[in-house]
């Protein structure tokens, strides 16, 4: 039965998309510590950082797809469970600081001494321990989305009402998160960190370690979106997006066919959170702005919903899009995103994918030639630039009529 | 209670107001087991609504609705009463559009509708042997990997009867089956419905009289929310009151 799932979650499109991310998880830290800087092929090491940045936010959409694109339930508020594995990470590592913070303090981190608290808070306990972190990972995101979905999804809370009230948890969120007094570094966040597992977060070797970690679980998330899409249950799913009450008259349980998308979605984006941490090094409210959570399904909708390789290419080409903007012209960064969901929503309402799956229809048409699949040489680049070669074919300009 | 027993669909005395306005009044229906009941009526008479009290999707502010002779439908919500076996096929023909005919049916098919049995879940041999059985039934055979979109209208209204066959249902609820229907297709339909009636219950409404005709079955004609006239179908037809009311105009 398990197998079965597992062998048709391993269609073509996976196993290429797999195929190239475990082959970056490789590629990558290796091109990055094996050759001397200042040779050709070298990666320096803030562009791994970089770019394993990118890969987490490329599961954070991909865990929004999966509830969006798959199971028509927009979430506003998809940033809250990717800042809540955050957070986690983010305690892990405060532990690890141990007495090299500034007010030396064996157990409490520097923002408690500095609000004169005596010991350590309850919820703190146990996160000293990489498991225990790990375990509260997968457990806070999961658990909050159960709840919150569970009490959602029974009463019928449908479409924009259900966006809007992602979006104030989100918020609330934030507001809890600032506070002092809730123990989790206020304002400030939480910072400064010095090991993760015993080996210093800033060594060229952790980062690309963490990105492998990125990469590998990028992976494993599109292993798990695939197989829930290929099976009965994701046919389900698109059923309920598609026609919800027709869906009920056959007799599924739609508000728990949505409660598990919620829920597996949840717990990846807050995985995605909890890498994107030590690579980042910081982890403060400002994570759990609504505006993020909007930006996650901006990428979603420019890659191409719906699909499993859309919400990758879309994160990464918009945060490379950002990067360049934040850097070169910080202020038109925002009216460049808007426009672009302004655009991609008027005109590619399948996002990139769906783009490059009509150029592949009408080429095919038009030229009634048998598309070749593309020989391996020109594979092989376009695996190491980490495009899909499945879709090479369409990517490169074709002859005007 | 008594009353309903040897009864599949047993609705006693069942009223719906929406904002005031009575679309069900004080309505009363018996169905027996592997009996066929055509329902007719003008528009806006309460036959979709009553369809809706059955499945769940309305509650009725009084009345009895009970099924099989002993469940009390009043109670229970679409999905529960969707696995007692009440399978329904709309008026305006919903199937999963972006999805493939083969892949309807699939949904449909009679098993567990649990997450995680549904996660896990892969056809066997004799749920494919049933589907590919469906889909000669339903004549889609050669549409089987098509996606439910692209077909036209009387073949959507064909695959929900599929779908509501693959349900394996004890009652079924068609609602306006043959609206778009060729000639050809209408008999064929009457045909199969009455084919299906020999081991189920089914309730079909239509307009369509020489369909109706066809299924050569007891007729219940509604109005205004409630039972105008009962009997044949000549004999409905030929009540004056029904004439006046409905067939008149
Ligand atoms: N959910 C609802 N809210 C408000 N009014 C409703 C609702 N459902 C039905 N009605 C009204 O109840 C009346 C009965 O409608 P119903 O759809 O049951 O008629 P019908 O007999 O199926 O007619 P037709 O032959 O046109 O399908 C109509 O006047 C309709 O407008
Ligand atoms: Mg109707």
């Amino acid at each position: 039965m398990i197998t079965q799932a597992l062998l048709r979650a391993l269609d073509k499109k996976a196993i290429w998309l797999v195929a190239i991310l475990l082959a970056l998880a490789v590629a990558v830290p290796a091109a990055n510590l094996l050759i001397p800087a200042g040779q050709p092929g070298h990666v320096p090491t803030y562009i791994v950082t970089l770019f394993g940045k990118y890969l987490t936010y490329a599961m954070l959409a991909l865990a929004l797809d999966l509830v969006w694109g798959y199971c028509g339930i927009l979430s506003l508020g998809h940033g809250a469970f990717f800042a809540l594995g955050g957070y986690a990470m983010g305690m892990y590592l405060m532990r690890q600081i141990g007495t090299r913070g500034v007010y030396a303090h064996p157990t409490l981190p520097d923002f408690m001494v500095f609000l004169n608290w005596r010991e350590l808070p309850w919820y703190w306990q146990g996160f000293d321990q990489f498991w225990f972190a790990c375990l509260m990972i997968v457990l806070v995101p999961g658990l909050l989305a159960f709840v919150f979905g569970f009490f959602a999804f029974r009463s019928r809370v449908t479409g924009v009402y259900l966006s809007i009230i992602t979006q104030a948890m989100t918020f609330a969120l934030l507001l809890a998160f600032f506070r002092n007094d809730m123990g989790f570094g206020g304002n400030n966040g939480l910072t400064d960190f010095k090991d993760i597992l015993g080996q210093p977060v800033q060594a060229a070797t952790t980062r690309g370690a963490l990105f492998a970690a990125s990469a590998i679980a990028l992976a494993l998330s599109v292993l798990v979106c695939s197989m829930i899409v290929n099976s009965k249950l994701g046919k389900v799913m698109v059923a309920v997006r598609d026609a919800e009450s027709r869906t009920r008259f056959l007799g599924y349980r739609v508000e728990y066919v949505k409660l598990f998308a919620f829920t597996v979605s949840a717990i990846m984006a807050g995985i995605a959170g909890a890498l994107y941490v030590p690579q980042v090094g910081i982890i403060n409210p400002g994570e759990f702005e609504p505006a993020n959570s909007i930006e996650v399904v901006i990428w979603t909708a420019v890659g191409g919903r719906g699909t499993i390789v859309g919400p990758i290419i879309g994160a990464v080409l918009v945060n490379m899009g950002k990067s360049y903007f934040t850097g070169a012209l910080p202020e038109l960064w925002l009216f460049a995103l808007g426009a672009l969901f302004i655009f991609v929503t008027l005109f590619l309402p399948k996002g990139i994918v769906g783009l490059l799956g009509q150029w592949r229809d009408m080429t095919a048409r038009r030229e009634q030639a048998p598309a070749a699949p593309p020989p391996p040489a020109q594979a092989a680049v376009a695996a190491e630039r980490g495009e899909d070669p499945a879709t090479l074919g369409d990517v490169q300009p074709k002859p005007a009529e | 209670m008594n009353k309903a027993q040897d009864t599949m669909l047993y609705l006693d005395g069942v009223s719906v107001a929406f904002d005031g306005f009575k679309a069900l009044n004080n309505l009363s229906i018996i169905v027996r087991p592997a009996e066929m009941l055509a329902i007719i009526g003008p528009n806006g008479a309460g036959k979709t609504t009553m369809m809706d009290i059955i499945t769940g999707k309305t509650r009725p502010d009084a009345g009895d609705v009970y099924f099989d002779g002993r469940t009390d439908l009043t109670r229970l919500d679409e999905a529960a009463i969707a696995n007692l076996g009440i399978g329904r096929k709309f008026q305006k023909p919903t199937v999963f559009e972006s999805q493939t005919v083969w892949d309807n049916l699939e949904m449909a098919l009679k098993k567990p509708r649990g997450i995680f049995r549904t996660l896990f879940y892969s056809a066997s041999g004799e749920d494919i042997a049933r589907i590919e059985d469906i889909l000669d039934t339903v004549r889609l055979a050669d549409r089987r990997d098509d996606l439910a979109a692209d077909l036209s209208h009387g073949q959507k209204q064909w695959l929900e009867i599929g779908m509501l066959l693959a349900q394996d249902p004890k009652l079924l609820l068609v609602d306006e089956p043959v609206a778009g229907m060729t000639d050809a297709e209408t008999v064929e339909t009457a045909r199969l419905l009455k084919e299906i009636a020999e081991t189920r219950s089914v309730v079909v409404v239509e307009h369509d009289m020489s369909f109706v005709r066809d299924l050569a079955t007891r007729v219940v004609c509604l109005a205004e929310g409630s039972v105008l006239a009962e009997g044949t179908l000549d004999q409905v037809s030929a009540n004056p009151i029904v004439i006046e009311r409905y067939l008149g105009r």
